[in-house]
């Protein structure tokens, strides 16, 4: 037998040439998947976590003062109210809060209101007159986004003083560092020579590696008393927008420098010497060919900093001051949307708050804001790719 | 087409005048923007001078310094109390403080124990109570030195004049206190140490395996490029979004694993809080974790495709080919990414002020559990202040973490340079 396979050994047929499964090679090919995945997981966590946050934000009962009082004690099987003069109007079907007792309203003329008492779990007790009565609502998408006032605390929920400042901030910042950073961005990949470069572009880097809360305290401690200076001391407050956003644009500078470099050395070396054989000068070349050939790489440079800008964090926490004001003039203090995320965030916040969700629904407008920019930036650079590989 | 037909009217510019006269223009407008463009990368360079400048202005300078208690009162038949023994020292301590406040220094460290010098550095702090009345920047303290001291002295006069550098060992030795000359780092770094060691630990692995799963086994279908998309949208989200996240799934729904509720290290249960060093490091983790895996894609993707076919003819698994040549070879570009994006973590202020620092924390880290400050937090705190004194220890602060990151972005320039010779 042996001597019998010894020699069908020697034959092609023994060698078994089918694919072998290594169980060891499947278990490592799907941990290095389950690493892969951990992104998905990621981005699901965020948009689950903050929808999930944000809709308790929308559907959450807050109570609102309607300046009306109990005109005579109630007992807890009374289910007629009388009520005081002025305030705002009750309607059927609203809620209403006494004290800790919530009921709903059946009718409602002028100052008689019939109640359904002890809803939504709380019981029926007696109040005495003069006590205060809650109206229970929602807060609207279009209140959200159309008031001019906020303070979850007492009632408030418009986001606009928050967006405005955001974008006031991040303009400035804009202003700041689109002109300048593509100005660096054609000196490094059209004018400096090699040595200049080697020395330039780690200096940029250096600003591109300092945190962030160090630029906070650049701007508080230098830019305000220099726009202090500038402007006067009564034209311009100690925490200001103004300020926040010029140290927006310094740290966003490098960001776009580096990536319109990029996009600029990018293009081919044959384009600027036709230009330069017709006759072009050094700006003509730059300007009129080679910018406008790495055009989408600017702009997905430019539209990547507008993401940054917007989501900057620390430098509006320091220096654009607390307290959400809603003015367009930038040398006045205003809290951004980031800026109030941190501070609110900075205390021990309770989980129930309604602190807590209307942080989550901030961040939710937020992330889709600088999501939205970032997908159309990467669109611009697939673009640019295409064109020159 | 001939010649005469070319400068044919239309075809070619006149030759003799247009084309010929806006030359000169044509070259002041080149020579004026080629300034402005080196002016704007000059700008960029007087900014970063002006930034630098600024922190060392903040953390050096004159100071007025005045004290509750004079020194030289303090001696004792003759005897001033730098030449005291320690037993004289401690004797005076027990004299002048309130038995409460020594006893609790007794027990942060017996006195005996304590060496001379250690209870000569208590009694300077705790019985004569140097205390900063003001501060002057150092631009001001070298160049204006005469009008400051004539301020000092006008203001002041009592006080002793010294040239205060913030930034001091017992600055970067002592933990945070609520008075400016007593503040120091020592929670923050420790804090901030343990923080990124956790991230470390979690994001380096994880980052470099997807890394390799994405470009050495993922096929060209719709999850790996889900993924592929996924990871280049999670660089660009605001670091704020990640505390957030954090702030939901580590602090508050994981909050028996990441407060140590679970392995039973919380004496109350009900008292378990998530705002530890473990949660702030794994949020920090998932922070940088696509920076890593996209630095790590680059640098497998730089190892050359002979080395791998040269593995797999040989017989190797794809694992094997994996580990054995594709790794050694793409490690010191992983490195660099991988330092890069941990400078990048260590300066992260805003998901950790989300994640929930504390805002004073005096005793050491004691392990993933505890609760923590970290080095930016304590600069956002200081820099916070509308004190003038803790705005310059922000700014020594602020020295100390560039000090780190420096040590840090050396060490990766350092490792590229080594690797990438012998490649």
């Amino acid at each position: 037998m042996q001597s019998k396979e010894r020699m069908v050994g020697g034959s092609p047929e023994a060698i078994d040439l089918r694919r072998k499964v290594h169980i060891g090679e499947a278990l490592i090919q799907g941990f290095l998947f389950v690493c892969g995945v951990i992104s998905i997981l990621t981005t699901l966590g965020i948009v689950f976590e903050l929808g999930r946050e944000s809709l308790g934000f929308f559907t959450r009962q807050v109570w609102e003062n309607t300046d009306k009082t109990l005109a005579t004690a109630v007992d807890p099987d009374s289910t007629e109210l009388s009520l005081s003069r002025g305030g705002t109007g009750i309607q059927a079907g609203d809620l209403i809060r006494i004290e800790n007792e919530i009921m709903r309203v059946e009718t409602a003329t002028g100052e008689v209101a019939i109640v359904v008492r002890g809803q939504q779990g709380t019981e029926a007790v007696a109040h005495p007159a003069n006590t205060t009565l809650f109206r229970g609502r929602r807060v609207s998408l279009l209140e959200f986004f159309t008031g001019s006032k906020w303070n979850p605390q007492i009632g408030h929920f418009g986001i606009l003083p928050l967006v405005t400042a955001t974008l006031i901030t991040s303009v400035i910042g804009m202003a700041v560092a689109l002109p300048l950073g593509l100005s660096v961005g054609i000196y490094l990949s059209e004018y400096a020579s090699d040595r200049a470069r080697k020395i330039l572009k780690p200096i940029l880097e250096i600003l591109a590696g300092i945190p962030t809360v160090v630029y906070g305290y650049f701007a508080l401690t230098f830019i305000t008393p220099l726009l202090r200076g500038v402007f006067g001391q009564n034209t311009v407050q100690i925490y200001n927008m103004a300020s926040a956003g010029l140290a927006i644009g310094i740290l966003i500078l490098p960001l776009v420098s580096s990536m319109s470099e990029g996009a600029l050395s990018a293009v081919p070396r044959s384009l600027r010497e036709a230009a330069y054989a017709m006759g072009a000068t050094r700006l003509e070349v730059a300007v009129k060919v080679v910018v406008p050939a790495a055009l989408s790489g600017i702009e997905a440079a430019f539209i990547l900093a507008m993401s940054r800008a917007v989501g900057e964090t620390m430098v509006v926490a320091i220096a654009a001051g607390q307290g959400p004001n809603f003015t367009l003039n930038p040398f006045r203090s205003a809290e951004t949307m980031t800026g109030h995320m941190v501070r609110i965030s900075g205390g021990d916040l309770s989980y129930d708050s309604i602190d807590y969700n209307s942080i989550f629904a901030i961040g939710l407008l937020l992330f889709l804001i600088t999501l939205s920019l970032n997908i159309i930036s990467q669109r611009i650079v697939r673009r640019f790719r295409e064109v020159y590989e | 087409m001939t010649i005469q037909q070319l400068s044919a009217p239309g075809l070619l510019p006149d030759q003799s005048s247009e084309f010929v006269n806006n030359l000169p223009s044509r070259y002041r407008l080149a020579l004026f923007w080629q300034v402005a463009f080196l002016a704007s990368t000059i700008l960029g360079i007087v900014v970063l001078t002006a930034l630098l400048f600024n922190i060392v202005n903040g953390a050096f300078g004159l100071a007025a310094v005045e004290v509750k208690v004079n020194p030289d009162s303090l001696a004792k038949e003759g005897v001033p109390i730098e030449d005291q023994s320690k037993e004289q020292l401690i004797q005076l301590l027990q004299e002048t403080l309130k038995p409460a406040v020594y006893q609790r220094l007794d027990t942060e460290k017996p006195f005996d124990k304590r060496s001379r010098s250690e209870v000569y550095a208590l009694v300077i702090d705790r019985v004569v109570e140097p205390k900063v009345m003001q501060t002057w920047p150092l631009f001001d303290s070298l160049v204006h030195r005469d009008e400051v001291l004539a301020e000092i002295a006008a203001k002041y006069p009592e006080a002793e004049v010294r040239f205060l550098s913030w930034i001091n060992f017992k600055f970067l030795t002592t933990p945070q206190s609520s008075q400016a000359e007593r503040a120091g780092v020592r929670t923050a770094i420790l804090g901030s140490l343990w923080i990124i060691s956790i991230t470390i630990v979690v994001a380096f692995p994880v980052g470099v395996c997807a890394a390799i799963y994405l470009e050495e086994y993922a096929r060209d279908n719709w999850i790996n490029r889900l993924i592929r998309t996924n990871i280049n949208n999670l660089a660009g989200v605001p670091s704020i979004i990640y505390g957030m996240l954090g702030l939901a799934i580590f602090v508050r729904a994981l909050e028996p694993l990441t407060s140590g509720a679970a392995f039973g290290l919380v004496e109350d249960p009900t008292m378990a809080n998530g705002r530890t060093i473990l949660s702030a490091g794994l949020t920090l983790a998932l922070l940088i974790l696509p920076v890593i895996i996209i630095n790590g894609q680059e640098a497998i993707r730089a190892v050359p495709t002979s080395l791998r076919e040269a593995g797999l003819a040989l017989g190797a698994t794809r694992w094997q080919t994996v580990w054995a040549h594709v790794l050694p070879n793409a490690l010191p570009g992983i490195l660099t990414g991988t330092i890069l994006a941990i400078s990048r973590a260590i300066g992260e202020t805003a998901p950790l002020v989300v994640v929930g620092a504390s805002t004073f924390v005096i005793r050491d880290p004691s392990g993933p559990f505890s609760k923590f400050t970290a080095l930016p937090i304590q600069i956002y705190q200081w820099t916070s202040r509308p004190q003038a004194e803790f705005r310059d220890i922000a700014a020594a602060a602020i020295i100390v973490l560039l000090a780190l990151l420096l040590v840090l972005n050396v060490t990766a320039i350092l490792l590229r340079n080594r690797y990438s010779r012998r490649l």
